[in-house]
């Protein structure tokens, strides 16, 4: 750039105030460039945030619609998936223990499981004589995991579009409080403050009452069972200790090859491709890890949950991604209509410094100079600009708070930077292809 | 010879700028060349300062044969050997007269702000070294340009009309310039219209149609 070894502080400062002069001679086209790269780094820079932040959001959104992981007793289960009630061998229910389930946390992608609640299933006859399933769960149960973490958690978090009309029962008081499904409700005339008659199909004191605290709307199968505290029911049915399933929402990410790869056969992956898989928020993944850390459990994804969350988050992710490089893209092109415009309009320049003996390239490091400088400008406000805008996306498209992500800042002026030096291309091309004899002599 | 001209045409589509020229410049001489528009005499000027090559023959500079270098090639020499002098001045707007200078000596080699403030002296211009060029006259600038094309110690001075766009006034004062430095042993290429400069040379060349019409020397051979 600087003619080889001998530059000194005169060539600097010639080569300097070359710049620095053309700059402020032609400001209001470098004001309209510097603007360009702004607008242009700004989109990427919102589209980059709430790719990465919102990706994370609409997971947490995703997992409002229900759990994405099964765990059940590993015997039989494929008889237990089809049920939803863990059958074991000759049609014997099997469960597994309710102590397992706070190791849950102890696994690698721990932090990306947000909510679980254990299950016990046991079918009951109602006072009309009917057979009603009545659930032993926990509504929102705070406990101690092996970690020493406290965790809140239970169906209310699983299953936070249930809509209860009373109120939810307290695990922790011990009462014989029920929520009741509306189809059930309204079968036995059931209203929050009414008593319920249970009978369970075991030996000896087999009755008993439960009080209504409040009637679930759920628009599934739930509206038709009775949900009581899971201790309660184990007590009732003297199954201390006992769950038949248990609900797992984790965050996951979409699947890839890889992933696709394991989910046919976890074994044709070579001891790396295993290594990145387990490492990864799979949904398979993180089912494999609970299987570990729960004897005796399978786990299995909720295919039509998982893979939706997949699809559409992969969807967001990359309609943001094109809004992304459109930005990209336009902006450049711009730009390097706006800088082969100006390397015309200084045409008699360009032509006179290569009379004087410069080469191309070195007329070339003098716009690339004033690019990289214009760049970096436009980069700064650019993302400035580009977090105002993801915040003002994520505040009143998905109604959330922006987390910047620190990456969007050396992003954003390696965009801006690129930006320019790709619109610098159709200077290049003006300034190789400027003969001085035409410009300055005439032919 | 420093510029040995050889059978030298330059044809653009089917019209002939040049013909068959040949001709030669000796070392510390000042040669003119002359004509009416569209003899040929800008044609020649470009292909000699390294800004257009010839279709036919070949142009030997100092030892070197331009008419087989490539483009880069014709840079460097232009840039080492030749200083040019232009009838439009082709001064930089945003730069000062001084830095006008700076910037030939930018790429040549190093920049070198006392030896350029000594160029802007020996033209006369030492007061005005911080001036733009829309703050001097164009006799002024003119020899700024001349102080340019001065200032890497040129083999040859190639001018363009460098008198074309100047006053009665200023017009002398570059013409005494001219004087000075073919009186110093520079070599000098001088494309004119002007019979006064044309006299002051040591040859005159006259074209017409890309041909060369007659040489003429200061003793008044022809």
């Amino acid at each position: 750039m600087l003619r080889g070894s001998l530059a000194n502080e005169g060539v600097l400062l010639v080569f300097l105030r070359m710049v620095r002069r053309s700059i402020v001679k032609g400001w209001h086209k470098k004001v309209l460039a510097v603007m360009t790269v702004t607008i242009g780094t700004a989109l990427a820079v919102a589209m980059l945030n709430v790719s990465l932040d919102i990706g994370d959001k609409v997971d947490r959104e995703l997992k409002d619609y229900g759990a994405n992981i099964l765990v059940i007793p590993n015997v039989e289960a494929i008889a237990s998936e089809i049920e939803g009630v863990g059958l074991g061998a000759r049609g014997i229910p099997s469960y597994l223990p309710d102590g397992e389930v706070p190791k849950l946390k102890t696994i690698f992608w721990s932090n990306n499981i947000v909510a679980f609640a254990p299950f016990l299933d046991v079918q009951a006859s109602a006072p009309s004589g009917g057979q009603v399933p009545v659930i032993g769960t926990w509504f929102r149960k705070t406990l101690v995991v092996p970690t020493g973490e406290t965790v809140t958690t239970g169906v209310r978090d699983i299953k936070s579009w249930w809509q209860v009309d009373g109120a939810w029962p307290d695990d922790e008081s011990g009462d014989a409080l029920a929520i009741v499904g509306q189809a059930v409700a309204r079968q036995l005339s059931l209203k929050p403050g009414d008593s319920l008659n249970l009978a369970f199909p075991i030996e000896g004191s087999h009755n008993h009452t439960v009080k209504v605290s409040g009637i679930v709307s759920a628009g599934g199968e739930e509206d038709k069972q009775v949900f009581v505290p899971l201790p309660w029911l184990q007590e009732a049915v003297e199954l201390q200790g006992q769950i038949s399933r248990l609900e797992v929402s984790a965050l996951t990410i979409p699947k890839n090859e890889l992933a696709r790869k394991a989910e046919n056969d976890p074994e044709s992956l070579t001891p790396e491709e295993f290594e990145v898989w387990y490492c990864s928020a799979y949904v398979d993944a993180i089912a494999y890890q609970i299987e570990e850390a729960i004897p005796g459990a399978r786990a299995r994804p909720i295919r039509q949950i998982a893979e939706s969350e997949g699809i559409i988050l992969g969807r967001v992710q990359l309609l943001m991604a094109l809004l992304a490089l459109a930005a990209v893209v336009s902006s450049a092109l711009g730009i390097s209509n706006l800088m082969g415009a100006a390397a015309l309009e200084r045409s008699k320049e360009v032509g006179l410094l290569k009379a004087l003996g410069a080469y191309d390239s070195s007329v070339t490091w003098l716009f690339l100079a004033e690019a990289v400088l214009i760049g970096l400008i436009g980069g700064a406000m650019g993302f400035a600009l580009g977090l105002g805008l993801a915040m003002f996306v994520s505040e009143n498209v998905f109604r959330t708070t922006l987390e910047v992500k620190i990456v969007t800042a050396p992003a954003a002026f390696a965009i801006a930077v690129g930006v320019t030096v790709l619109g610098l291309l159709s200077v290049a091309r003006v300034i190789a292809r400027l003969e001085p004899a035409r410009i300055l002599v005439g032919r | 010879m420093l510029l040995e001209i050889k059978e030298v045409s330059k044809i653009y589509g089917n019209v002939w700028a040049l013909k068959d020229v040949t001709l030669g410049v000796g070392p510390g001489e000042w040669l003119s060349i002359m004509g009416p528009s569209g003899s040929g005499k800008t044609t020649l000027l470009n292909i000699i300062g390294c800004l257009d090559k010839p279709s036919r023959g070949s142009v030997i500079l100092d030892g070197a044969d331009l008419s087989s270098l490539n483009s880069k090639q014709l840079t460097e020499v232009r840039r080492d050997k030749i200083g040019l002098v232009f009838q439009q001045f082709h001064l930089i707007p945003h730069l000062t007269a001084v830095e006008n200078i700076m910037v030939a000596q930018y790429y040549h080699s190093m920049s070198d702000k006392r030896q350029a403030l000594g160029a802007l002296a020996r033209v006369g211009l030492a007061d005005r070294a911080d001036h733009f060029p829309s703050q001097l006259s164009g006799g002024e600038q003119q020899r700024v340009c001349v102080a340019r094309a001065l200032i890497n110690y040129p083999r040859l001075i190639l001018a363009d009309e460098p008198t074309g766009n100047l006053d009665e006034a200023n017009e002398e004062l570059i013409l005494g310039l001219f004087r000075e430095l073919h009186a110093e042993g520079h070599t000098l290429v001088v494309v004119t219209h002007d019979p006064d400069i044309g006299r002051l040379s040591d040859r005159q060349v006259s074209l017409e149609h890309g041909f060369i019409r007659c040489v003429q020397a200061r003793s008044g051979e022809v």
